[in-house]
């Protein structure tokens, strides 16, 4: 679609038009084509780069749509792309844009949570994403949500794999002292799903839960506020209702077990997992509340970013190239078992599988397929953030007044992975706020306290 | 006939643990499949689901596992997956650093209290509220201050296993028979002289014990800390094999803690009976 097309495509839209990928007439159009813009990868990395130079010349070769495209049409592709070699040395431009700066540290240390959605960061390494870059990177697995908090702020770690709203706490103080976080690219998008346990089989209407325990692996995660979501669209309040428990992933499963926890929302792998053992099934994906919801984020520290600005730019290309190759369904089984051994997920091949491929056992007996089941696509939305300080806003997490926007934007790196996105040959979207709906709802980012006061649930404050 | 009460207590000690490993063995045994699936989901399911086998391990499973990580304890591979002997190690290495800086403070301090009844009392309520102090809740605190987690964990086991020390070698400082010192002092033997020559062998046997219980403490503390702090070491490794639910490696780790720790506790054991000398 729209970050890796064909140069050569002649009836490719330079300039957005109706919508903000330019794919589509209009923005409803858009929407309809697909709920997520998302990165659609290229044949191999060589020939993003080569994309995007030769895209470059293209368009100064061609300054008008109308005469670029005649001109295509008249000689075909190929002999356009022939054409051009011949005066223009692709191949050097190519190498040279593939580059950028040489970076000023290069061993480089980078904490992960062993779930799927970290899967970018890992595969990064196995898969040699991060020395293609430049760059030497230890992916260090860490225990929890607090320690990769505490690690990255102590500076061990350079960057961490961090839940999506993690970063923004971080930046405004919740939980820890208030230090300034980004995020330059979103991990994953999708890839949760509510799990209950095996006795409540029969109980598939959220109305009947009321008194049941649920897990839930951090405060500051979109598994909290989606739960929270699905749960008050239903008419429980999740404050009063249900009993919402902070519990790190793997003692879900033992919980579950163990009949201590009714279900969770929990990151993938986990729910898989509690499948794959017998001890639950998949009720819904956490897609099936918000097609396209970003859940675990890359997150650096601002000051890493000024500090070696070509380090973190190799790392974010390099995670966003991960992420690139991680969205094409073709290599998911490759990266399966990539991420699977000890020292990454520590975790068994064909779970891994199930959630990367989308064909997954949903513990009721039957074998389900969902591609999008957990995705891959780096653009830090800004108005994924104003979405999560909304829901802040709404459980009570944050008090007083927000101003959305101007968090949004110091956290969420937009501009600059948008700047990344380019220079490798992706195209980024050209606007950073797109309006989305979850259960129904849309959510418009322009006016996030009309959002906040139209649901009926949430805590009093 | 009569045998030795070694070998008789021998004899008890092999039938106990074959009793319990039969125990365990029946107890963990696989079921039969409860449930009937159709091959194409039972291929996405583990034995647990399709076997109806028990989440528990038996013996034989934990054996099997134990074998090979014996047979490569060393192996690294990469940042997050070393063998057991590296990760024994590693948490080996906390210990004995930590412990050391503990040795290091305490046995001259405690020397101090124990002589001098002043510096006693005025320490006292210091170490009475440091002393109960759960070396977990040193945690978060170390992490925040020390800034890096190696340091912190090493941090928490001296700050654990210092007080025992401490208060064993005062205990035995202040315990030396006043009679021994007595004549000492009538020998006209200088303070330094009589702390080394009179004093420490006396106390002795009692710091020793202060510094056998401490070990154990630290031993206890690495495993909770390296848990928490994550990286290297054996408390690592239980946290990443809990990670993926492989109880048969938590059991293994287990095992090798409760090893590690009784051949530390009785290296100290020999040194207190090398000190210990009949009155």
């Amino acid at each position: 679609m729209s970050t890796f097309d064909n140069p050569f495509d002649p009836d490719r839209r330079l300039r957005a038009g109706g919508c903000s990928c330019g794919q589509h007439v209009s923005e409803a159009e858009h929407e309809h084509a697909a709920s997520a813009l998302r990165c659609e990868p290229a044949p191999s990395e060589d020939k993003r780069y080569e994309g995007v130079v030769a895209s470059a010349v293209m368009r100064a070769m061609f300054p008008r749509d109308a005469a670029r495209r005649a001109f295509l049409k008249s000689v075909g592709a190929s002999t356009a792309l022939a054409a051009i070699s011949q005066f223009f040395p692709l191949q050097t431009a190519t190498e040279v844009f593939a580059q950028g700066g040489a970076p000023e540290k290069k061993d480089l240390k980078v904490g992960f949570i062993p779930i799927t959605c970290a899967t970018p960061i890992i595969m990064a390494a196995p898969l040699g994403f991060y020395s293609k870059h430049g760059l030497n990177v230890e992916v260090v697995k860490t225990a929890g949500w607090a320690v990769i908090r505490d690690k990255t702020i102590n500076k061990e770690y350079d960057a961490a794999h961090m839940l999506a709203p993690m970063p923004i706490a971080i930046s405004l103080g919740l939980g820890a002292n208030a230090i300034p976080f980004t995020v330059p690219a979103i991990e994953n998008i999708n890839g949760q799903g509510i799990t209950l346990a095996m006795k409540h089989k029969d109980k598939r209407d959220p109305k009947d839960w009321k008194g049941m325990k649920f897990a839930i692996p951090f405060d500051y995660s979109m598994h909290n506020y989606l739960l929270r979501y699905y749960l008050a669209e239903h008419g429980l309040d999740p404050d009063t209702d249900v009993q919402l428990r902070s519990v790190p992933p793997p003692e879900m499963v033992a919980n579950l077990r163990a009949d201590n926890i009714d279900g969770f929302l929990a990151p993938d792998n986990i729910c898989q997992r509690a499948i794959y053992d017998g001890v639950g099934f998949m009720h819904i994906l956490s897609k099936e509340i918000w097609d396209g919801h970003p859940c675990c984020s890359f997150a650096a520290s601002k000051e890493f970013i000024t500090s070696s600005p070509n380090s973190f730019a190799a790392l974010t290309r390099a995670i966003v190239d991960a992420t690139a190759y991680a969205s094409k369904a073709e290599n998911r089984k490759q990266i399966a078992e990539a991420i699977a051994p000890a020292n990454y997920i520590n975790a068994p091949v064909t779970v891994l599988e199930q959630v990367l491929t989308g064909t997954y056992a949903d513990g009721l007996g039957g074998v389900k397929t969902d591609a999008k089941r957990v995705d891959f696509d780096p653009f830090p939305w800004q108005s994924f953030a104003v979405w999560m300080l909304t829901q802040m806003k709404r459980w009570g997490q944050i008090k007083g007044d927000v101003d959305y926007k101007a968090v949004a934007e110091q956290v969420y790196l937009a501009t600059d992975t948008g700047k990344v996105m380019k220079e490798m040959g992706l195209t980024p979207p050209t606007t950073s706020y797109k309006s989305f709906a979850v259960m129904g709802k849309t959510f418009d980012p322009a006016k996030p306290d009309d959002y906040l006061a139209s649901f009926k649930i949430r805590k009093a404050s | 006939m009569t045998f030795s009460l070694r070998f008789r207590a021998a004899v008890v000690s092999i039938v106990l643990f074959a009793a319990f490993l039969g125990i365990w063995h029946l107890a963990t045994r696989s079921t039969a499949a409860t449930t009937t699936m159709t091959p194409e989901y039972a291929k996405l399911m583990g034995l647990t689901a399709t076997q109806g086998k028990s989440a528990m391990p038996g013996p034989l499973d934990v054996g099997a596992k134990l074998w090979e990580h014996l047979k490569q304890p060393f192996y690294d591979k990469g940042p997050n997956d070393k063998g057991l002997g590296i990760q024994l190690g590693y948490s080996i290495g906390r210990v004995g650093l930590g412990y050391l800086l503990a040795v290091l403070v305490a046995i001259p301090l405690g020397f101090l209290i124990g002589m001098s009844p002043l510096i006693s009392k005025a320490l006292d309520p210091f170490i009475q509220v440091l002393k109960p102090i759960s070396p977990l809740a040193w945690m978060p605190l170390a992490l925040y201050t020390i800034k890096d987690s190696s340091i912190s964990a090493i941090f928490v086991i001296f700050i654990c296993s210092v007080w025992p020390m401490l208060l064993n070698t005062s205990f035995g400082v202040a315990a030396v028979r006043k009679e021994w010192i007595n004549v000492a002092r009538t020998l006209e033997v200088g303070t330094i002289r009589r702390a080394f020559t009179v004093i420490l062998p006396a106390a002795a046997p009692t710091i020793l014990t202060g510094m056998r219980i401490s070990i154990g403490i630290a031993w206890l503390v690495i495993v909770a800390a390296e848990m928490l702090v994550g990286g290297t070491g054996i408390g690592y490794f239980v946290w990443n094999e809990w990670n993926n639910l492989s109880i048969t490696n938590v059991i293994i780790a287990i095992l090798l803690i409760g090893i590690v720790g009784m051949l530390l506790d009785q290296i100290l054991a020999r040194f207190t009976r090398m000190v210990t000398f009949p009155e």
